[in-house]
């Protein structure tokens, strides 16, 4: 079991070396571009680019083998759905229809529906490398200082970090509740009636409540003691100061968060490409 | 209004460790349901417990941080238009923060109706028009599809909720004392 | 000492909203600049919250009426708010997990100065000072799962000192600290009480194990009130601690049964002040005069651990060669440090985890493919804190979930409860709701709720956990009287007195392996067990040097077999 919540490994990249605040502007800033843009030129090149950086960072498959699985399955179930649910939504989109194949009913296959459901697998897909690089090469310790620095309450930040720091030991108090129970007699499974299951969830849940209830008391009382929340802002022990290199970072980020919507307001005069006209 | 929206540090500390509870459920804690393939999470039930208890900032940031991070840790980025609606869910089962009489020890019929009817709206809200609305914003997903998906989450979620919660707060309930009554043995 | 007073309390009495009584009655004290001071008292007492006084968590977070006047530095603290308090108050708590909130060392112990604004550079040079004087200086980014017990309240000590405080409060240090880090804990806090000539208050009722070193004065408060402001020396010769339900010194009790007359002249309050001279004689009569012939006792195997290994990655062994022969009957102790492999033992008897290599024995049947609801049915497993255990309103359904979850009809539960509610002493709060009762009380719930599956072991961790005498007596009582009914009884614990006086058998765990496997009185006077297990020696066998007896072991046996036969004489 492991006791980190993100397996972030020191490096000493480009990457790694940069301010987490920078990385948390890069990431807010290019998945706003892929997310508001329709454009399957832009989304590419963006993917593309935070496949580069992916690999800039040295960060191997195997640290990402399960979140790609997880994404695999979840686009492969979505484009599935799209399509029983709305075969005809490209041609909605796009008003045109260049139909290759017919295969039964209202299910056909256009060329447009096929550009949709691309775009949009696309669009899902661009933002994994850039939530990964900017997980795996963060030391957990800047989440909260960047949060902050990018204009979240200190507060809320703080509760950010207060989840990373307490989830190792919450899971622990949890394995050990749950093996307690289950040597009562406890069964999860699916062989119990679906009002038991309820029933048995509970019998885990609520110890770990009230113990967590219990902690929620003493770690309040030990952060008021010490001057948590005391004035309108607060300074941070693990805060960079930005360097060149940042500036720079910022700036290539901002610069394709300003392309992707350039494009969008004067090249596609919408959030969409369309090839069709 | 303003009794909704006080934060002391007492706020920060049960959203931050009532977002691990709830990335914990969300990840371990799956009541499988009748239909296959389907599950109830146990967390929404988490999260309109720490709502009813510590507000709705409280119930709000514990669905967005909860939902942000366990999204991040399994698929490696926020999904953010569903990360939003767990976080407009919270927020609004924060609405039965003290209105209900859970901390005087006590949560009866009456109490339990409220609750059940703010988490019902909080689920609608959040899953009817929140979650569908930002991924066809966002996504361009087809009506049909998102509210469809939209109708199954807001009906488990609220179950999981009404259950779990209504639970949670009367064995909370039992644990609390009345104003000047302990006596020592 | 003519200084000012830097704490002040006068006429103060103090009541909890939710309370129909005053928890602090009248309380007139004066704490002068520079002093050390403890405080103790039975739980329960009104000592913590006189500590959340003196920090201002009372009436910050806990509200409550306050009466009479408390000054601290001169200024009335109901003028002050917790924030301009913890400028004198630097509090250490005993959780020390809950108070290390920063995600490395370094930044937990900057935590005082983000809130205050300092900016990152100059708090970084302020964190590094005072890494060293709490010798942290090396683990600046280690996080807190990286770190002993003794590492993490060393950080929350770093981290109320970087705010230069006047008062040093520390809550209980001891409560969850083994024996050798417990007595570190002491010698640093001394140190710093002696290199910075802070004031420092702590608040314990291991009057023992503070005493390691030198405090100015010892205020025991009971039921509220100051029942005694005198000097170490004094409140040992008094019969006080016994009236109030706390421990003495362990050999404070030895010299007593050796008819030494304990008075303030022989400076009883430290082992190292004990003046010895005059009454040596007493102790090695009495010592001569006792002889009690070695008790054999049949010896019938109910557990046998063979060849056992474990690991959970292929690379190193958690455990390594384990070979146990537990009797019917015993009550035996497993110890050693955190990490040494207790806990990992204690769930691989329970099915909790699969061993690598090896074999476990019940009478003749091999456990390996026993479930772990099965195994419940012959081990069953106590948890240290019974609040991780229950989840049912009413004591009865609690009960009775264990047998309910085995599908027994309700005739045959209500039976078996019953007899296990009467064996616990729980039968009058049978309706009770749980939320009503004691922890001692819970804790008995616990185990009821584990005993209704007949279990012929019961494996318990750390039972007495932050109990003071009375309580831990109580339960450990209780607890011989379950053994005595039949069920053999493994404790894991850290809890010397617990050893000492309830187990006749230890097993000491350190690195996977074990290192010893003896009588407690043994263990605990042999040098390289204690070290092995971050035990300490007990002060019985300091005594029986200091009075020159050569055999000390022995001098803690015959302790031991006539402090168990006082008490047997008491029963009959």
């Amino acid at each position: 079991m492991s006791n980190k919540l993100f397996s972030y490994n020191i490096l000493d990249t480009p990457i790694h070396r940069l301010s987490g605040l920078t990385k948390l502007i890069g990431f807010l800033l290019l998945t706003f571009a892929v997310m508001f843009s329709y454009d399957i030129r832009v989304i590419l090149a963006i993917t593309l680019f935070s496949f580069y950086v992916l690999k800039m960072a040295q960060i191997k498959y195997s640290q990402i083998r399960i979140m790609v699985i997880y994404v695999a399955v979840f686009i492969l179930i979505n484009m599935v759905l799209t399509y029983l649910f709305s075969p005809e939504e490209g041609v909605k989109i796009y008003g045109t229809r260049h139909e290759l194949v017919r295969i039964f009913g209202r299910y056909t296959i256009t060329l447009e529906q096929i550009l949709y459901q691309v775009t949009k697998a696309l669009k899902y897909v661009s933002v994994i490398p850039l939530g990964i690089i900017f997980l795996l090469t963060t030391n957990p310790s800047e989440f909260a200082s960047s949060l902050n620095r990018v204009g979240v309450n200190y507060k809320a930040a703080y509760a950010v970090s207060l989840t990373l720091r307490y989830f190792p030991d919450i899971q622990r108090e949890y394995i050990d509740i749950s093996l307690a129970q289950q040597a009562r007699g406890l069964d999860l499974s699916h062989k119990a009636k679906l009002v038991d299951r309820f029933k048995n969830a509970l019998v885990i849940i609520i110890p770990l409540i009230f113990s967590t209830m219990d902690r929620i008391e003493s770690i309040s009382n030990a952060m008021d003691l010490r001057g948590f929340g005391k004035y309108k802002t607060r300074t941070w022990y693990n805060s960079k100061k930005l360097a060149k290199e940042d500036f720079i970072a910022i700036l290539i980020s901002f610069l394709i968060f300003l392309l992707s919507i350039f494009v969008s307001i004067f090249i596609n005069k919408s959030r969409f490409y369309n090839p069709f006209i | 209004m303003k009794k909704y929206f006080e934060v002391s540090t007492k706020t920060i500390v049960a959203t931050g460790l009532g977002a691990a509870i709830f990335m914990l459920l969300f990840m371990y804690v799956k009541v499988p349901s009748p239909v296959p393939n389907t599950s109830f999470q146990t967390a929404y039930g988490v999260a309109a417990f720490f709502a009813t208890i510590y507000g709705p900032i409280a119930g709000g940031l514990i669905g967005f941080i909860g939902h942000a991070l366990n999204d991040a840790i399994q698929y490696g980025s926020p999904w953010w238009s569903w990360v939003i609606a767990s976080g407009v869910a919270g927020f609004i089962f924060g609405f039965a923060y003290k209105n209900t009489k859970v901390e005087e020890g006590e949560f009866k019929s009456k109490d339990i109706i409220k609750f059940n009817i703010i988490q019902i709206i909080g689920n609608a809200i959040a899953w009817l028009l929140v979650a569908p609305g930002l991924d066809i914003l966002i996504y361009k997903e087809p009506t049909d599809l998102v509210f469809a998906q939209g109708l199954v989450a807001a009906i488990s979620n609220a179950i999981s909720a009404g259950v779990i919660g209504t639970f949670f707060l009367i064995a909370y309930a039992s644990t609390r004392t009345k104003k000047g009554s302990i006596k020592k043995n | 000492m003519n200084k000012k007073p830097i704490i002040e309390f006068k006429d103060f009495t103090f009541q909890y909203y939710s309370q129909a009584e005053p928890t602090l009655h009248n309380i007139n004290l004066k704490i002068y600049s520079g002093e050390k001071v403890l405080i103790i008292g039975p739980s329960g007492s009104g000592k913590s919250t006189l500590g959340h006084c003196l920090n201002g968590l009372i009436p910050f977070s806990y509200k409550g009426d306050i009466r009479g006047s408390l000054k601290i530095n001169g200024m009335e603290t109901r003028d002050l708010d917790i924030f301009k308090l913890s400028r004198f108050v630097g509090t250490v708590l005993q959780d020390s997990d809950g108070q290390f909130v920063g995600l490395t060392v370094g930044e937990d112990m900057a935590f005082t100065l983000e809130n205050d604004r300092v900016p990152t550079e100059q708090m970084k040079e302020r964190v590094k000072e005072v890494a060293k004087m709490v010798d942290m200086e090396n683990f600046l980014t280690s996080s807190p799962y990286d770190l002993s017990g003794g590492q993490k309240q060393r950080t929350a000590l770093g981290g109320v000192m970087v705010n230069d405080v006047d008062i040093l409060l520390f809550d209980e240090p001891l409560a969850n600290l083994d024996p050798a880090t417990g007595k570190t804990a002491i010698e640093i806090i001394d140190r710093i009480h002696r290199d910075s000539n802070k004031t420092i208050i702590i608040i314990e009722h291991r009057l023992e194990d503070v005493l390691h070193r030198h405090v100015d004065r010892v205020i025991l408060i009971n039921d509220g009130r100051i029942v005694a402001d005198m000097n170490p020396h004094e409140i040992i010769a008094s019969s006080l601690l016994n009236d109030n339900g706390l421990r003495e010194p362990l050999y404070t009790t030895a010299l007593k049964y050796a008819g030494v007359n304990v008075t303030k002249e022989i400076l009883p309050g430290h082992l190292y002040s004990l003046k010895t001279d005059d009454i040596k004689d007493q102790v090695k009569n009495w010592f001569k005069s006792i002889d009690k012939e070695e008790e054999i006792k049949e010896e019938k195997p109910l557990l046998k651990i063979e060849n056992l290994d474990f690991s959970y990655d292929s690379r190193r062994k958690v455990l390594r060669n384990i070979n146990i022969t537990i009797n019917e009957g015993e009550m035996l102790a497993i110890v050693g440090k955190n990490g040494a492999g207790k806990s990992t033992l204690s769930k691989i008897l329970c099915g909790f985890e699969k061993h690598t290599k090896g074999r476990i024995f019940y009478k003749d049947e091999d456990l390996k493919d026993k479930t772990i609801k099965e195994r419940a049915e012959i081990i069953g497993f106590v948890m240290q804190n019974p609040n991780q255990m229950i989840s049912k309103n009413l004591i009865y359904d609690e009960v009775a979930l264990g047998l309910r979850l085995r599908n027994m009809d309700e005739e045959e539960i209500k039976e078996r409860v019953n007899k296990a509610l009467k064996v616990c002493g729980l039968l009058p709060f049978i309706d009770w709701p749980i939320s009503a009762l004691s922890y001692g009380q819970k804790k008995r719930v616990t185990i009821a709720s584990i005993l209704v599956l007949d279990p012929k072991i019961l494996i318990l961790d750390e039972p007495t956990a932050g109990q003071d005498y009375r309580h831990y007596s109580e339960i450990m009582e209780f607890l011989k009287h379950l053994n005595s009914l039949g069920v053999t009884i493994i404790f894991i614990t850290h809890d010397m007195h617990l050893m000492l006086e309830y187990t006749t058998r230890a097993i000491v765990l350190a690195d996977g392996e074990i290192v010893a496997d003896d009588r407690p009185s043994k263990i605990l006077t042999d040098k390289k067990t204690i070290e092995a297990a971050n035990l300490k020696e007990t002060s019985l066998y300091n005594l029986a040097q200091m009075v020159g007896i050569e055999d000390e072991t022995k001098f803690v046996q015959t302790f031991i077999d006539y402090e168990r036969w006082l008490k047997s004489k008491d029963e009959q």
